[in-house]
C-alpha cells in the first residue's frame, strides 16, 4: 500500500513538473503577435452585437470600425463616389447598399436605438416615428450604382465627421436579405460565418467574454497599404486584471487604467503610459425640480464650492479640471467660467436662503455601479468643508440608476457624456426640452433659440460664436456641475506604430503596423 | 433504488417549476427594465422594441408564454446581446464554467481528502494543528485576494503561467483559477474529512481493528475511509453544481469566459431571459448535485441504503 502510495506521489510529483515546464512562458503573447502581425487590443467588455443598427456603445464601434467603412462628404447635398470598392464576399459596394442601411435604420420596425444619429436627412425622423410612411421622401437618393444623394434637414458643416460613425455605415443589402427581413431585428448576418463587411478586416472568430479575432481583408480596396494581419480584441471588464496582463506582455493596448493606478504607472512605466484628451465629459446632474435646487443660486454656490483642480490631482487622476461643460474640440471656445471660488459659494448660498448652511435640505447624490465612490466620498468632503452642508450617497444598480434619473426620482447624480462627433451640438443639443438625455428638469426657451440660430447659421465662425454664447447660458444656470474633462489613460506597448492621439479614440487600425522593439524597464 | 430515484426526480421537477415562477415574477418587481440605456432611446423606439419582444402582453400571457418556451427547450432571447438565443448564451460559456468547475473541484478534493486524513490521523498534533491552520486560512482568504496573488507572482513576475485569458487546450492557462478556486473548496472538503474520520475512528470496529494488530494505514483507507468520506460526500454535490455554474470573482480577475459573468451582467440589465435560463441550469444542477450526492452516501453507508429501501 505504502509501495504504491509512493508511485502515485512520483507521477503526480512528474506531472505537476511536466506542466511547470510546460507552462513556463518562453515568448509573450505580444512578442507572438509582432511576430504574426496581430495587434491584441484591450477593448473594455463585448459588444452586444456587430449590426450597426442593434447598438449604441463604444466598444462596438471599435470592432464594427475595423469591418466596416463609410462614407464621407462635405456639404448639404452629399455626393459619394466608391470606386471599386467590394464587400469581404466579392460582391460591389454600390450606392444602394448605403441607402439599404439608411432605409432599414429608420424603419420603425427596426427600432434602431442609436436612430437619432441619422435624423440629420430630411424628413428622416418622420419616417421613423412613422408620421410618413413612404421612403422615397426621406432625403436619401440613389443617383446611379455608385453616386448617392443625400439631402439634409439643415446645413450640418459637421456632417464629413458625422458619417465616421458607424450608425452612417453601409451594410450589405445582399446578406442581411439572405438571412431575413430588411427591417427584421435579430437575424444571424451579423454572426460570425455570415456577417460579410468592407472594411480593412474580416471576422474570423468571436468567442463571447474570450476574444474577437479580425483578419485582413484581402478585397479591401486599400488592402496593400494594410500592414496588420489581424486584430485580436480582449473584453477584459476588469482593468486591474488588464494592466496585469498588460505588464506580463499578453496585449499591446490596454483599454483603460484604473485612476488610482495612474501614479504608480507614471512613475513605474512611463515608457508605456498615454494619457489624451478625450471628447467627454463628467459631471453631476442637478434635479431642478426639487425645493432648494431649483434655485440658480444654490446651483452656482455648489458649483464654486467645488475645487476640481484638488480632485483631478488626487482621485480622478488623469482627467483634466474642466472649465466649461463642453471638452476642447476644434475653434470652438467657451468662456471659461468653472472655477473655485468657496467665498463667493458661501455668499450665494445665503443669498438662496441658507446662510452657513442652515436649513439647507439633506440631498443625496444618485450613481450606479459603473460610478466611483472616491469621487462622491471626495465631493461630500468639499461641500461640507466649504458649505456647512452635508449630503449622502445613494448607490444604485445601473438599471434603476438610468430609470431613477428618467423619472426625476433623484436629487444630484454623477454622469458622464461622451460626444458622437467633433462638434459642440453632441454636447449641447441634449439639454433641450424633452430629450432623453436631459433628465434635469430644466429647459430655457433662449437657450433652444440660440441653439435653433445656430442650427440655420452658415458662417462656421458666427455658428460657433452662438453655441458659445449658448453654453455660458447653460453655465449660468447651471443645471448640470461639470467637474472634469475625460482623458484616455491606457498603457500601449511601442512596438505598435502608427498609433496616434485621437480626441474619439477611432484608432484605424489599417494604419497600425507592429514592429518589434526593444523597451527599456 | 428506483422508486426512491423517481421520487427525487419529481421532487426535482417541482422544485424548477417553483424556481422558474419565482424567478419570472421576481424579475418584473426589478425597476428599470431591459431597455436601459446610458444614452437615451427615444420612446417611441422602446415602445416598438417591447412590442417585438413580447414585453407589452399582459404579465401573464408572458408567464406562460416563457414557461411554454422552456418546456419546448428554448429558454428565449437575450435583450442585452441583442437578440442573441439564451441556449446559444449557454452553450458557449457552460463548457468553460464546467471544465473549470471540474479540475478544480479534482484539485479540491486531491488536497482535501488527504489532508483531513491525515489531520484526524494526528489528531491534536502539530500537524493537525498545521493543517487545520492552513485550512482555516484557505476559507478566510476570498478568492478576490488570492487571484491578484498568485496572478502577480506566478503569473506577472515568474511567467510561469498567463495572467488571465482561458483556452480549453492549453492546461497553462487553467492553472491559476484552478488553484484559486480549488484552493477554497479544498479547506472544506479537509475540514469536513477530518471530523468524518474522527467520528469514524471512535468506533468500536476500529479498536477491534488495533487490537487485532491490523496497521494504521489500512485501517485508516481500508476500515474508515469509506465511512469518513460520509460528511465530505454529501458537501461535494451541491458544491460542485455552485462551482459549475460560473463564479464571477474567477471569471473577473482571470477573464474566463464562464457563466457568471454572463448571470451578474443580465441582472445589472434586467435581462430577464439570461437571468431565468441561468437560474433555471444551476437549480437544475443542484437538483442533480444532491441526487448523485445522495446515491453516493448511499454507496459509501449501507446503513443509509437499509433506511431508504
Amino acid at each position: 500500500m505504502i509501495g504504491s502510495s509512493m508511485i502515485l506521489v512520483r507521477y503526480m510529483g512528474i506531472a505537476i513538473l511536466s506542466l511547470l515546464i510546460l507552462a513556463c512562458q518562453k515568448e509573450t503573447q505580444v512578442e507572438r503577435g509582432n511576430r504574426e502581425k496581430i495587434l491584441i487590443v484591450g477593448n473594455g467588455g463585448d459588444p452586444k452585437s456587430l449590426d450597426q443598427h442593434l447598438v449604441t456603445g463604444v466598444i462596438e464601434s471599435k470592432v464594427i470600425g475595423t469591418l466596416f467603412e463609410g462614407l464621407v462628404g462635405d456639404d448639404a447635398q452629399s455626393d459619394t463616389a466608391m470606386p471599386g470598392a467590394l464587400w469581404s464576399d466579392g460582391a460591389p459596394v454600390t450606392a444602394e447598399d448605403f441607402a439599404f442601411a439608411y432605409h432599414r435604420m429608420l424603419h420603425p420596425d427596426m427600432a434602431a436605438p442609436y436612430v437619432e444619429m441619422l435624423y440629420f436627412i430630411k424628413n428622416a425622423e418622420a419616417y421613423n416615428r412613422g408620421e410618413i410612411t413612404d421612403f422615397s421622401q426621406v432625403g436619401v437618393k440613389v443617383i446611379d450604382p455608385f453616386t448617392l444623394q443625400i439631402t439634409l434637414r439643415e446645413p450640418v458643416p459637421y456632417l464629413p465627421g458625422v458619417t465616421r460613425h458607424y450608425t452612417w455605415f453601409p451594410v450589405p443589402k445582399h446578406v442581411v436579405l439572405r438571412h431575413g427581413k430588411m427591417a427584421q431585428r435579430f437575424t444571424a448576418w451579423s454572426e460570425p460565418g455570415n456577417i460579410v463587411g468592407n472594411g480593412a478586416f474580416v471576422l474570423e472568430r468571436w468567442k463571447w467574454n474570450d476574444h474577437i479575432l479580425v483578419k485582413k481583408n484581402p478585397r479591401y480596396w486599400n488592402a496593400s497599404e494594410v500592414q496588420l494581419e489581424g486584430v485580436k480584441f480582449l473584453p477584459i471588464e476588469n482593468f486591474y486584471t488588464e494592466t496585469r496582463a498588460f505588464l506580463a506582455g499578453q496585449l499591446h493596448t490596454t483599454y483603460q487604467i484604473p485612476p488610482d493606478l495612474v501614479e504608480k504607472m507614471s512613475r513605474e512605466y512611463p515608457q508605456y503610459l498615454r494619457q489624451e484628451p478625450y471628447v467627454g465629459t463628467r459631471f453631476m446632474r442637478f434635479n431642478c425640480t426639487r425645493p432648494g435646487l431649483d434655485q440658480a443660486k444654490v446651483r452656482q454656490a455648489l458649483s464654486l464650492a467645488f475645487d476640481r483642480d484638488e480632485l483631478c490631482a488626487t482621485v480622478m487622476q488623469g482627467f483634466e479640471a474642466c472649465t466649461s461643460y463642453t471638452p476642447k474640440m476644434g475653434d470652438y471656445s467657451p468662456a471659461q467660467v468653472l472655477r473655485f471660488d468657496p467665498a463667493k459659494a458661501r455668499q450665494l448660498l445665503a443669498e438662496a436662503g441658507y446662510p452657513g448652511g442652515k436649513g439647507f435640505p439633506r440631498y443625496a447624490i444618485l450613481m450606479g455601479s459603473g460610478g466611483t465612490r472616491s469621487t462622491v466620498e471626495a465631493i461630500q468632503e468639499m461641500w461640507k468643508k466649504h458649505l456647512n452642508i452635508l449630503v449622502d450617497v445613494r448607490m444604485m444598480d445601473q438599471a434603476s440608476y438610468i430609470e431613477a434619473q428618467q423619472k426625476l426620482d433623484f436629487d444630484m447624480a454623477l454622469a458622464g457624456w461622451i460626444g458622437d462627433y467633433l462638434d459642440p451640438t453632441t454636447f449641447l443639443m441634449m439639454w433641450t426640452k424633452g430629450n432623453g438625455n436631459n433628465n434635469t428638469g430644466w429647459f430655457s426657451k433662449s437657450y433652444e433659440a440660440m441653439l435653433q440660430k445656430a442650427a440655420q447659421q452658415t458662417d462656421p465662425s458666427k455658428r460657433l460664436e452662438i453655441f458659445e454664447k449658448a453654453e455660458a447660458l447653460l453655465m449660468e444656470q447651471m443645471p448640470i456641475l461639470p467637474f472634469a474633462w475625460q482623458a484616455r489613460n491606457y498603457l500601449h506597448h511601442p512596438s505598435a506604430k502608427g498609433w496616434h492621439p485621437l480626441l474619439l479614440d477611432n484608432h484605424p487600425f489599417s494604419q497600425v503596423r507592429l514592429e518589434p522593439t526593444k523597451v527599456e524597464p | 433504488m428506483i422508486q426512491y430515484l423517481f421520487h427525487r426526480l419529481l421532487q426535482g421537477g417541482l422544485v424548477l417549476l417553483a424556481l422558474f415562477t419565482l424567478s419570472f415574477f421576481l424579475c418584473r418587481l426589478l425597476p428599470g427594465g431591459p431597455y436601459q440605456s446610458e444614452k437615451a432611446i427615444p420612446e417611441h423606439v422602446k415602445q416598438k422594441m417591447m412590442e417585438q419582444d413580447g414585453y407589452h402582453l399582459p404579465v401573464h400571457q408572458q408567464y406562460l408564454r416563457r414557461l411554454s418556451g422552456v418546456v419546448r427547450g428554448d429558454l428565449g432571447l437575450s435583450i442585452r446581446l441583442s437578440g442573441r438565443p439564451v441556449n446559444d448564451v449557454i452553450a458557449q460559456s457552460f463548457p468553460v464554467s464546467f471544465q473549470l468547475g471540474l479540475v478544480s473541484m479534482m484539485l479540491a478534493s486531491l488536497i482535501g481528502v488527504p489532508a483531513g486524513v491525515i489531520s484526524a490521523w494526528k489528531k491534536n498534533s502539530a500537524v493537525d494543528f498545521g493543517v487545520m491552520a492552513v485550512a482555516m486560512l484557505g476559507l478566510c482568504l476570498p478568492s478576490f485576494v488570492i487571484g491578484p496573488i498568485l496572478a502577480e507572482t506566478m503569473g506577472r513576475s515568474w511567467q510561469w503561467f498567463p495572467v488571465m485569458g482561458w483556452n480549453g487546450a492549453d492546461p497553462s492557462t487553467w492553472v491559476l483559477p484552478m488553484v484559486t478556486l480549488g484552493l477554497v473548496y479544498a479547506a472544506y472538503l479537509a475540514r469536513l474529512t477530518r471530523a468524518g474520520m474522527l467520528d469514524t475512528l471512535s468506533q468500536d470496529f476500529v479498536r477491534t481493528a488495533h487490537a487485532k494488530g491490523v496497521p494504521m494505514h489500512r485501517i485508516l483507507i481500508k476500515h474508515c475511509l469509506r465511512g469518513g468520506l460520509v460528511p465530505a460526500a454529501a458537501y461535494i454535490g451541491p458544491a460542485f453544481a455552485g462551482i459549475i455554474s460560473g463564479s464571477l470573482v474567477i471569471e473577473s480577475v482571470f477573464q474566463v469566459p464562464g457563466l457568471g459573468r454572463h448571470f451578474v451582467k443580465a441582472i445589472e440589465t434586467n435581462d430577464v431571459n439570461v437571468i431565468m435560463g441561468i437560474a433555471l441550469l444551476y437549480g437544475g444542477l443542484v437538483v442533480l448535485g444532491n441526487i448523485v450526492s445522495d446515491l453516493l452516501i448511499l454507496w459509501l453507508n449501507p446503513r443509509a441504503r437499509t433506511l431508504s429501501s
